[in-house]
């Protein structure tokens, strides 16, 4: 584990996560986020070879229910907390390049 | 009868028509604002809803209907429990405004059994947080202390029942945050086995780990609450469809013969020394009551913490990805472009514990950190429930303290997002493991302040559980305590 987290890579998890930082925080983050890693290296100390991951603690895998048609949302319901909507569609800037790309 | 009085007893009055729900209901939010301006404990409140509901009850028992268990009975519920009426702000700026669609399966189950839904609790933002500092409304206060933190993240649900303002409230918990709250305010607090509640309509925080769980000021109420919103829902996949047990009912098994673990990891380095002698005495008394005190090992809860603040980030940071400006919610103005719109909403609108733990969740998440941190964690996360399994082979339930300390001050841990964490150190195991844990008075240190005692129980062992809670509530008093400030309203 590398256990701190400079303001490059700060800047560079932020834009993974599609969040907008600012100078300041990127600071504070950097420190924050590497005295919580810094802590989490405890988990290096018991010996997990051959120990299965538990991703949830129910003993269920699947579940499945029948595949049958069901009525589905109408869009006036879907699109009531849109900020923004045009038709049935919920209405983005624009996705592709100025230039078509 | 003065209010206010527990779920139990108003539910009674209002099925004997010695007072009709609309009274109930006036009183209780003419409560509310007079005690809530100081607390901060409430959101919103709907009072022309509340009381056209309880006109329905007052109606419907006038022909002779047959009433739900808890007709009349008002009930506040968390504000990431999602509810066609009104607003569910997850006390985020990113949801504002958002109007369900829909309402979340516990809030069918209660107004299907009669329960008034008065109003929405204060939270840390998408409860991430452990003092209720964290929303974007600001903080909700304890009633024992103003000064001092509810305890979160339901510490609006918490202090609304300690204050006295509702006599029940649903909240969640992800790694502590019903059992926390319940330990800072003086009441009673649940998390049930994880599948042992539909999270349906429950905004979701940490996928595998979150719970809904009531709140009340004792285990009786707290059981009536179980038994109404526990039970399989085919809506939420890891809802279990186990059968559901008359948890009222089966209160009056005896303590004698219990089988109680006590751990040394719980009472380690950190623990004040007022919580601890709260909690050995609560253990010697039920000892003294029949019950067998049987020490166990759970050696690697020492790695809860640290399992958990990856593991509750990863699930986070995906959870949250939905909030990005189109769907629902807050938009940034005069976006230049799709990537600009979700950078700029979510980086406006999310507060700074939010975005904190988003960064922690997708740093452990990305390329290349995955295998060291996310995958050892829930390999870790494997020991620690198998501690578990290995420890209620031979005890019912397992004793312990809920928080190192009592209600720390506002803004004390603000700044030092490790030191907040540390407050779930022996909260959060239960929930890595999937089973059930409860919080209950067990006394009130030098400063007024209230303790808790935690009971953890194996996965949808909640009957055993609530019973020894119950039973030790009928040789003490502490559930009976007031905040002084409300003792005399």
């Amino acid at each position: 584990m590398a256990s701190s987290l400079d303001e490059t890579a700060v800047r560079h998890v932020a834009h993974l996560a599609r969040l907008d930082v600012t100078d300041e925080e990127v600071v504070r983050f950097a420190e924050q986020l590497s005295s919580i890693l810094s802590y989490v290296e405890q988990l290096n100390e018991p010996d997990t070879t051959g120990i299965p991951p538990t991703a949830h603690a129910l003993p269920v895998t699947n579940v499945f229910r029948d595949d049958t048609v069901r009525p589905c949302w109408e869009p006036d319901r879907a699109l009531h907390n849109a900020p923004q909507h045009q038709e049935d569609f919920f209405r983005v800037p624009r996705v592709l390049g100025q230039d078509g790309t | 009868m003065t209010f206010p009085a527990t779920t139990v007893e108003i539910a009674q009055v209002v099925a004997s028509g010695e007072r009709s729900a609309q009274e109930v209901v006036r009183e209780c939010l003419d409560r509310i604002e007079a005690t809530d301006g100081a607390l901060s404990a409430f959101l919103s409140c709907d009072r022309d809803r509340a009381l056209s509901c309880a006109r329905n009850i007052d109606a419907g028992r006038a022909k002779g209907d047959k009433l739900g268990p808890l007709a009349g009975v008002p009930v506040a519920v968390k504000d990431n429990i999602c509810t066609t009426f009104g607003v569910t702000t997850c006390g985020s700026r990113i949801l504002d405004p958002f109007h369900s669609r829909y309402d979340a399966h516990v809030i069918e189950r209660l107004e299907g059994a009669g329960a008034i839904i008065v109003g929405k609790t204060n939270l840390d933002e998408f409860a991430m947080g452990s003092s209720t500092e964290h929303g974007a409304s600001g903080s909700t206060h304890n009633p024992w202390d103003p000064a001092r933190v509810a305890g979160g993240s339901s510490g609006g649900s918490a202090a609304a029942v300690a204050a006295r303002m509702v006599p029940a409230a649903l909240g969640t918990d992800t790694g502590g945050s019903v059992r926390q709250p319940a330990a800072f305010c003086g009441v009673v607090g649940l998390k049930p086995t994880y599948g042992r509640v539909s999270r349906y309509g429950l905004v979701a925080f940490g996928s595998s780990l979150d719970q809904i769980g009531p709140i009340a000021s004792d285990v009786r109420d707290v059981a009536l609450l179980l038994n109404v919103i526990a039970g399989h829902d085919a809506r939420d996949s890891t809802s279990v469809d186990a059968p559901v047990p008359d948890y009222v009912a089966k209160l009056s098994q005896p303590l004698d013969g219990v089988r109680i673990g006590v751990s040394d990891r719980y009472f380690g380095e950190g623990l004040d020394g007022q919580v601890r002698d709260a909690v050995w005495a609560a253990i010697d008394l039920m000892h003294r009551e029949g019950a067998e005190i049987v020490p166990i090992d759970l050696p690697h809860m020492k790695y809860a913490v640290a399992c958990y603040y990856i593991i509750a980030p990863a699930e986070a940071s995906s959870n949250l990805a939905r909030f990005d400006g189109v769907h629902y919610g807050f938009r940034t103005g005069e976006p230049k472009d799709i990537i600009d719109l979700y950078v700029s909403t979510r980086g406006q609108a999310f507060g700074p514990e939010v975005k904190r733990r988003i960064m922690l969740g997708t740093y452990v998440l990305s390329s290349g950190y995955y295998d060291a941190y996310y995958l050892k964690a829930l390999k870790v996360r494997t020991l620690i429930k198998r501690d578990f399994d290995r420890a209620f082979e031979s005890v019912d339930v397992i004793a312990s303290p809920v928080t190192p300390t009592t209600a720390f001050r506002l803004g004390e841990k603000t700044d030092d997002p490790l030191a907040m964490y540390l407050e779930d150190i022996y909260t959060i195991s239960a929930n890595l493991a999937g089973i059930c844990a409860i919080s209950l008075p067990c006394g009130l240190d030098r400063q007024g302040l209230p303790i808790g005692l935690q009971l953890t129980g194996p996965a949808f062992g909640e009957e055993r559980l609530l019973s020894v809670a119950h039973q030790y509530q009928l040789r003490t008093d502490y559930h009976t305590k007031r905040p002084p400030a409300t003792a005399a309203a």
